[in-house]
């Protein structure tokens, strides 16, 4: 299997081969944060910027560790406090960052397709590290490979993931993923937060947590995301919770034991999940967290060490 | 002319057969033994693929010889290559080495000794995992051409051969049969 790509951006380009190759470089490299040394030379002497343009704390550091962690060179360039709170435009930035010489690009933006842009501008490699409501492809990687490694298969799994699907890139990246691997998608939440064009992507739709839970293998609840939404949505957080939000006593009555509890973070506690819960056993969020830094590892090797990437 | 099929390597030679494979192990077998001096603090770290399948027979023959039990561990060194992006998608299959190094006696074991530099980025990821009293060298073929001040401490079969020719090292867990062969890039 090879990797011809230049650039990470979407889910919804790989086809299931990509995919596999980079969940297994992933999981063989998982091993590297169990070292007394967490350095491989890997990338010595390649330069890796972390373009933020959005808040991150998780996906940023993640990049960061995992460019460190193979020896290569890594930037913090975030929007507040650069030359784009002077008014520099997106691509203007993009094309002075491109000057310096960087191997991969790591962009994040609160723009669709931000990604694609600058892939389109700049002849390094560019990862997407979230685009708007688009996609987050890594955080579907590292999700693919925390359930691989808990449930031992991922074909034939059932996933019901839950909440603010309209504005989320965490879920539209993993049902592209999901359906290419062969797992079933249900997608569950109030009316106004399923997006209308969600049938074609050949999910199932619930409007009812209790039903949506029933059975299903994983359940990847989502973060309510106020700060993209225009007002009108939901009645109330209090309502949204009541209806929507995942208790222990709702696991007991519907979920299988053995399920798995996802979320991509950060977790409004007390909304989407009850602390019990996301504390709770069948919790693997902190899992999730640690599988980042292998999955970024593995992209990024893929992308600055392969000879096909660099053409 | 119409354009010629991809490469296919022919056979040219074989060098060794089943029995003289094993009797390469066994001969090394021992003289790893003779060398350290029994097998206290030993541990056999064998390179990705066919250097894996070799440290552990050499671990099962030793079992046989003095008793003692070597831990193998696999050591994937594509993280460490200095010709990464010159070799295509990197294949990333791991390192695991389920125990310390740490005070070990380490016998790195690889199928053929070629170049030198799969070895130099062996003991550079080595090292990485912990200090070990000493390393040496096991290799079943030596073909020559190094590149690196690198000699084996033990040897299969002194091969020589020239560039354009390779040799493949078939191992029962893999290709179903014990054998070395030169073979030979056509066209």
């Amino acid at each position: 299997m090879a990797w011809t790509r230049k650039d990470l951006l979407t889910m919804r380009d790989l086809d299931a081969a990509e995919i596999t190759l980079l969940v297994d470089s992933a999981a063989s490299l998982e091993e590297i944060a169990s070292r007394e040394i967490k350095k491989v030379p890997a990338l010595r002497g390649k330069t890796i910027v972390n373009l933020f343009y959005e808040n991150s704390t998780r996906t940023r550091t993640s990049f960061e560790i995992a460019g460190k962690w193979l020896s290569a060179d890594v930037i913090n360039f975030s929007a507040s406090g650069s030359s784009a709170a002077k008014g520099e435009s997106f691509l203007d930035t993009a094309k002075n960052i491109e000057a310096m010489s960087p191997d991969v690009v790591v962009v994040r933006h609160s723009s669709s397709g931000a990604s694609e842009i600058l892939a389109r501008a700049m002849r390094c490699s560019i990862v997407n590290a979230g685009d708007g409501c688009h996609e987050h492809p890594t955080q579907a990687l590292l999700d693919l490979l925390t359930i691989r490694e808990r449930k031992g298969h991922l074909e034939g799994l059932q996933v019901a993931i839950v909440g603010d699907i309209a504005h989320s890139r965490v879920a539209r990246s993993n049902i592209h993923a999901m359906r290419k691997l062969g797992m079933t998608v249900t997608v569950a939440g109030p009316p106004t937060l399923i997006p209308p064009f969600v049938g074609e992507l050949g999910v199932k739709v619930s409007h009812r947590l209790e039903d949506a839970i029933r059975d299903v293998d994983v359940i990847m609840m989502l973060r309510l995301q106020q700060e993209r939404m225009t007002g009108g949505l939901i009645p109330s957080l209090r309502e949204y919770s009541r209806y929507w939000g995942l208790t222990l006593d709702k696991l007991a009555a519907h979920a299988r034991p053995d399920v798995l509890i996802m979320h991509p973070g950060p977790v409004n506690r007390g909304v989407e999940l009850s602390p019990e819960v996301a504390d709770g056993p069948y919790s693997v969020i902190l899992d999730q967290v640690a599988k980042g830094v292998a999955v970024r590892m593995a992209v990024l090797v893929l992308l600055a060490g392969s000879k096909a990437a660099q053409a | 002319m119409s354009p010629s099929p991809p490469a296919r390597p022919r056979e040219k030679a074989q060098v060794l057969d089943e029995a003289a494979f094993d009797r390469a192990l066994t001969r090394i077998a021992h003289e790893i033994l003779e060398k350290n001096d029994g097998a206290k603090e030993l541990a056999f770290v064998g390179l990705r693929t066919r250097g894996v399948d070799i440290a552990r027979r050499l671990a099962e023959k030793i079992v046989r010889i003095d008793g003692s039990t070597v831990p193998v561990g696999t050591l994937d060194i594509t993280l460490y290559r200095d010709d990464l992006d010159l070799r295509g998608t990197p294949v990333i299959r791991g390192t695991e080495i389920p125990f310390s190094i740490k005070g070990k006696t380490v016998v790195l074991v690889d199928d053929v000794l070629f170049t030198g530099r799969t070895v130099r980025a062996a003991l550079d990821a080595l090292i990485d995992l912990g200090r070990p009293r000493s390393i040496q060298l096991a290799t079943l073929i030596d073909r020559g051409h190094r590149e690196l001040p690198i000699r084996p401490d033990y040897v299969g079969k002194n091969l020589p051969t020239s560039r354009k020719e390779s040799v493949a090292v078939r191992m029962k867990e893999h290709d179903g049969e014990d054998r070395v062969v030169i073979v030979e890039e056509e066209g």
